[in-house]
């Protein structure tokens, strides 16, 4: 069925009866040619484009629970592409163009909104780094603009540039950058992906992979054994857990995020803020409530709940800059599971086993990638060799000295 | 969370900093013919178990202690507080 706003009319004139289900519920078959898990974002993106950009069928999205439940559900929304690094930039950079024509693609209301995000400058040195950064995606082919406090007060007349006690001195703005309602993301890309015959098995775990002589014949699961010729694993934040059943051992360690919403409130804030004194960034929700978020608690969980020397962290951050925030009421608070990799940067590669393929370790910035990675992981699954922009998420630079390192701080999974 | 500290009973977790996994005691040998694979392997890859986790906990706003905290990944319960130093003794590190 074509979504469309005749559509809607014709349907609410006649009571709502003609709506179709947006996916179908069918069995698992034995064997299909690609197996992928995790149907959240990246791997409802990855059956999408198998199916539509590199002509392939017979492919099953397999997740243990239902689609959309895990961090495509736990995140904060914001789409942006404001990388430094080479290895970085390009792939983010075809993401948010990925993005920009999401709805068209899938015909599906995804609320793509590029209300721009800012990043606020508080010092000589953050002027300097925000102006190399934005050099580096200027010359990668995104947008970026360096304001002045005069344009920010223009835009946010709220923000405090004059006796704060970190002075705001201007703003790095990616005005294409935006936010993007993240649960329609993955109903638009399971909707797109089943109409072009991709199964959707929801409630199906997986206990192990079936591998022989180094080649993985498919995997065990909770509904029995499904064949593959080969599988993809997408499922950040338990990437550990469920390489662990091929005797892998990753470069990753997981952590709590912990983020925030408020009561709904009038239209404040138009577009994404983010503080570069501490660790916070903001948006306002369509129904009103304020998103934010900060730092990672910074231990190993996987408990989807956080502690409150971190929520501790996230408000004088947000009082900081919004005191007129401390006025409003926590809605809802919650906390998901991140990849956190080595070097902050994600994988997205073979492994040493023949048709088994990974994609992961996304840290925080998973659900932006959302479409670059589908269409990156769709490649290299299709094609056996890594789409261009994404030749450096190999799981060898690590050993090879090769990281992706934006924020320079080492193997230390936790400060990423 | 609240770790239970050998010397200083009950702290904060907030006063520590996290410092990973607990095998970081078992630092290779730099001599050894195979220590580049064995460095890669200490530096980059994790168990990162959904369980319990033997793991390092500086005490950096406090004594300065290190700790070996046994905790659940799963719920945040810690069952084990112990010295590193010894726990690295015990398994014949630091002469």
């Amino acid at each position: 069925m074509r979504y469309s706003g005749f559509r809607v009319i014709k349907e609410a004139l006649s009571g709502h009866k003609g709506w179709t289900p947006a996916w179908r519920d069918p069995e698992p078959a034995e064997h299909y040619d690609i197996v992928i898990i995790g149907g959240g974002g990246h791997g409802l993106a990855t059956a999408h484009y198998l199916a539509k950009e590199f002509g392939q069928s017979r492919i099953a999205v397999i997740e243990k629970g239902w689609i959309g439940g895990g961090n495509v559900g736990r995140n904060t929304t914001i789409v942006r592409s404001n990388y430094l690094l080479d290895g970085n930039e390009p792939f983010y950079e075809m993401s948010l163009k990925l993005w920009e024509g999401l709805e068209q693609d899938l015909n599906y209301n995804a609320m793509v909104s590029q209300r721009g995000i800012l990043n606020l400058i508080h010092s000589d040195g953050q002027r300097d780094a925000f102006t190399r950064r934005g050099n580096a995606m200027i010359l990668n082919g995104a947008d970026a603009d360096m304001l002045s406090t005069a344009d920010i007060k223009k835009r946010y007349p709220f923000l405090n540039t004059d006796d704060a006690r970190f002075p705001i001195k201007g703003g790095l703005a990616q005005h294409r950058g935006g936010t993007v309602r993240h649960d329609a993301v993955a109903w638009g890309y399971a909707r797109s992906a089943d109409s072009r015959g991709v199964d959707i098995i929801q409630n199906c775990e997986v206990t192990g992979f079936r591998i022989e002589n180094g080649v993985c014949k498919g995997v065990e699961t909770s509904r029995g054994f499904i064949g593959a010729g080969k599988v993809g694993c997408a499922v950040a934040g338990n990437s550990s857990r469920l390489m662990s059943k091929a005797n892998m051992r990753l470069p990753i360690e997981s952590h709590v995020l912990q983020a925030f919403v408020s009561e709904g409130l009038k239209p404040v804030l138009p577009g994404v803020i983010t503080f570069g004194a501490g660790h916070f960034y903001c948006s306002q929700s369509d129904k009103g409530g304020l998103v934010f978020g900060g730092d990672i608690d910074g231990y190993n969980s996987y408990a989807q709940r956080g502690n409150l020397p971190v929520v501790e962290d996230v408000c004088e951050g947000a009082m900081a800059i919004f005191p007129m925030l401390g006025r409003a009421r926590l809605l809802r608070m919650w906390g998901g599971i991140m990849d956190m990799s080595m070097d902050g940067s994600p994988i997205i590669d073979k492994t040493h086993i023949d048709g088994l393929f990974f994609n992961g370790g996304w840290c925080y910035g998973g659900f932006k990638a959302t479409p670059a990675s589908g269409m990156s992981f769709a490649h290299l699954l299709a094609k056996g060799e890594p789409h261009p922009n994404a030749t450096a998420y190999r799981f060898d630079r690590f050993e090879k000295g090769l990281m992706i390192d934006e924020k320079g701080m080492g193997n230390q999974p936790n400060l990423h | 969370m609240i770790i239970d500290h050998p010397l200083l009973g009950p702290r904060d977790s907030a006063e520590f900093t996290y410092m990973g996994d607990a095998r970081l005691i078992d630092r290779p040998n730099p001599n050894d013919t195979d220590a580049a694979a064995t460095f890669f392997d200490y530096a980059y890859l994790r168990d990162n178990p959904a369980g319990w986790h033997r793991e390092l906990w500086f005490h950096e706003a406090g004594d300065r202690s290190w700790l070996v905290v046994t905790r659940n990944t799963l719920t945040h319960e810690i069952s084990k507080v112990e010295l590193a130093r010894d726990v690295a003794r015990a398994q014949g590190r630091s002469k």
